[in-house]
């Protein structure tokens, strides 16, 4: 690790003011992914600023949004009765994340901005071009059982490794955003860039903006919703492809909305806008599901290593969303 | 900086870049929590903060100033034995021990965790108000303890046998 400062803020406008005085300040989550990249010195920032004492608040409001603070951990946060209640399918992936211990460390800002886990990003005796711009990609040859099918582009095919921000997507969550130009707000699924020939600038966040709350909107039909995550292990790995969704089934069996996102397929949290769309009146059969899967996969590119995700892929939805129908899958 | 250790006030000065884990083991003396891949991804550095498990190595020492640490040295008085480590013994829940002290600091919160109602991955019913620990539950929640030696059927017997004494009972009839 490189030297750096640290210093604690207690609220949004001192972080930022700290931040703003080191060139290459961070902010410090539960460490969980940050302490890790620091000692691999693939991140080396001069200053942390320690954003754990930021909002811990969890709000459940009574016209059934909720907000986050972003310092809430991610154990409290699946544990919370309103999200359990309200959004399962964020419970759900969230717990499918990680470990207990790191879950008990992770925070909600770090989660979202965590990086990703591509081996040659990880490996700096290898060329990646989101660590060193220009450099090169040994994940198009080598290893990339784990890399986008979605989205990827010829210079990067990582993928945002997040299970929470897939449950996030697909609830078309806000994030509250702070920084030396005042307060904003975007989508989730505003946040993350696709790479195209620039891999190494993986959000629209401004220099040392600070996510200070998530804010999910309400969304009745959430109730009935799920996680499934398909990986190489039961447990405590990250996902090959995971999908969160929710599903409102009309009682002649039409669908009257659905949500769907999916993991572990593309560079950031896949918010599946047009299996949506051609879900929306249409029966709530595994043909249908399969049939939106398919359009939802049609330009999904694969690498010598996971071509498999396509069809992995279009699996998951129409078993996650035959599951959330009523049916077995 | 201080720090509360196993219930003792200590002070420690040391470089910035110092993690939870090297603090305790280098400069405390508490070799009991291990490093094994210093990455986050095997739990034999576990220790508890507020009671809370959480992973020594990715933990920088700073961050946990004024907290109660908790590590495999202070679950029990010297020369006793906390009812886990006996169950332990009993059901050759390790081979090397190298991954136990994280295996009983992981076990006692994921306890805890249980009767606080925190659901896991396996839970069925996430309105569950209080949550059995099933082969499945200990299974899934203990996931972030790995033992290379393989002693997991130990484990999860001393767990089970410690935590959920009628369960074991039943199984061993
Ligand atoms: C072994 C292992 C297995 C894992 N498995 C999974 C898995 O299966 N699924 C999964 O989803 N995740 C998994 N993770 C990743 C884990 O979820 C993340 O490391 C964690 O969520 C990051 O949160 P943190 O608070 O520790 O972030 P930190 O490491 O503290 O920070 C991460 C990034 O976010 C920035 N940041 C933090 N807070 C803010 C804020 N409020 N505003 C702006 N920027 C901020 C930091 O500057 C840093 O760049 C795993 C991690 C490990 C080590
Ligand atoms: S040493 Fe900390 S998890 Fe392996
Ligand atoms: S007993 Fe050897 S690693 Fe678990």
């Amino acid at each position: 690790m490189t030297p750096f400062t640290y210093a604690r803020a207690q609220d949004a406008q001192t972080a930022i003011q700290l931040a703003g005085a080191a060139p290459a300040a961070r902010y410090l989550g539960g460490g969980t992914n940050l302490v890790d990249l620091m000692r691999e010195t693939i991140e080396t920032p001069d200053a942390l600023v320690d954003v754990t004492g930021l909002s811990q608040a969890i709000e459940a409001r009574d016209d059934g949004s909720i907000l986050i603070g972003a310092a809430v951990k991610n154990t409290a946060l699946a544990a919370h009765r309103a999200v359990r209640q309200h959004f399962p399918l964020l419970s759900r992936a969230i717990l499918a994340g990680a470990s207990g211990q790191i879950r008990n460390m992770a925070t909600v800002g770090g989660n979202i901005l965590q990086r990703t886990r591509c081996l040659y990003f990880y490996d700096d005796a290898a060329r990646c071009n989101k660590r060193s711009p220009g450099a090169g990609c040994d994940a198009r040859e080598g290893f990339n059982r784990m890399n986008a099918i979605l989205g990827a582009s010829d210079a990067c095919s990582a993928t945002h490794p997040s299970d929470m921000c897939v449950a996030l997507a697909a609830l078309d969550a806000t994030l509250h955003l702070a920084g030396a130009e005042g307060t904003r707000r975007i989508k989730l699924v505003e946040l993350h860039r696709l790479p195209d020939d620039q891999p190494d600038i993986e959000t629209i966040l401004r220099p040392h903006e600070l996510i200070t709350a998530v804010e999910l909107p309400a969304l009745p039909f959430a109730a009935r919703s799920t996680y499934r995550k398909v990986r190489d292990r039961a447990s405590y790995a990250f996902a090959l492809v995971s999908a969160a969704a929710a599903l409102d089934v009309a009682a002649d069996g039409t669908i009257r909305d659905v949500r769907l996102a999916l993991g572990g397929v593309a560079p950031k949290p896949w918010r599946a806008f047009k299996a949506e769309a051609m879900l929306r009146g249409a029966p709530a059969t595994a043909a249908a599901f399969r049939t939106a899967a398919e359009a939802e996969l049609a330009e999904a590119v694969g690498l010598s290593g996971n071509s498999f995700k396509i069809e992995l892929a279009k699996r998951v939805i129409t078993a996650t969303l035959t599951e959330l129908a009523g049916g077995v899958a | 900086m201080r720090f509360i250790v196993n219930g003792q006030h200590v002070e420690a000065v040391f470089d910035l870049r110092t993690s939870l884990l090297d603090l305790l083991r280098d400069h405390l003396g508490l070799s009991g929590s291990k490093k094994g891949c210093n990455q986050g991804a095997c739990g034999a550095c576990t220790v508890l903060v507020d009671g809370e498990r959480i992973n020594a190595c990715l933990a920088l020492a700073v961050q946990y100033q004024d907290r109660a640490i908790n590590t495999v040295e202070g679950l029990s008085e010297p020369g006793a034995l906390h009812p886990l480590q006996s169950a332990f013994l009993e059901h050759d829940g390790f081979q090397c021990g190298y991954c136990t002290p994280g295996q009983l600091c992981s076990a006692i919160a994921m306890a805890a965790e249980l009767s606080r109602g925190v659901p896991s991955a396996v839970t069925v019913d996430l309105a569950a108000e209080t949550i059995a620990l099933s082969h499945d539950e200990l299974r899934e929640r203990m996931s972030g303890n790995l033992c290379r030696c393989g002693a997991y059927n130990g484990i999860v017997e001393a767990i089970t046998e410690t935590f959920s004494p009628q369960k074991s009972a039943q199984e061993a009839a």
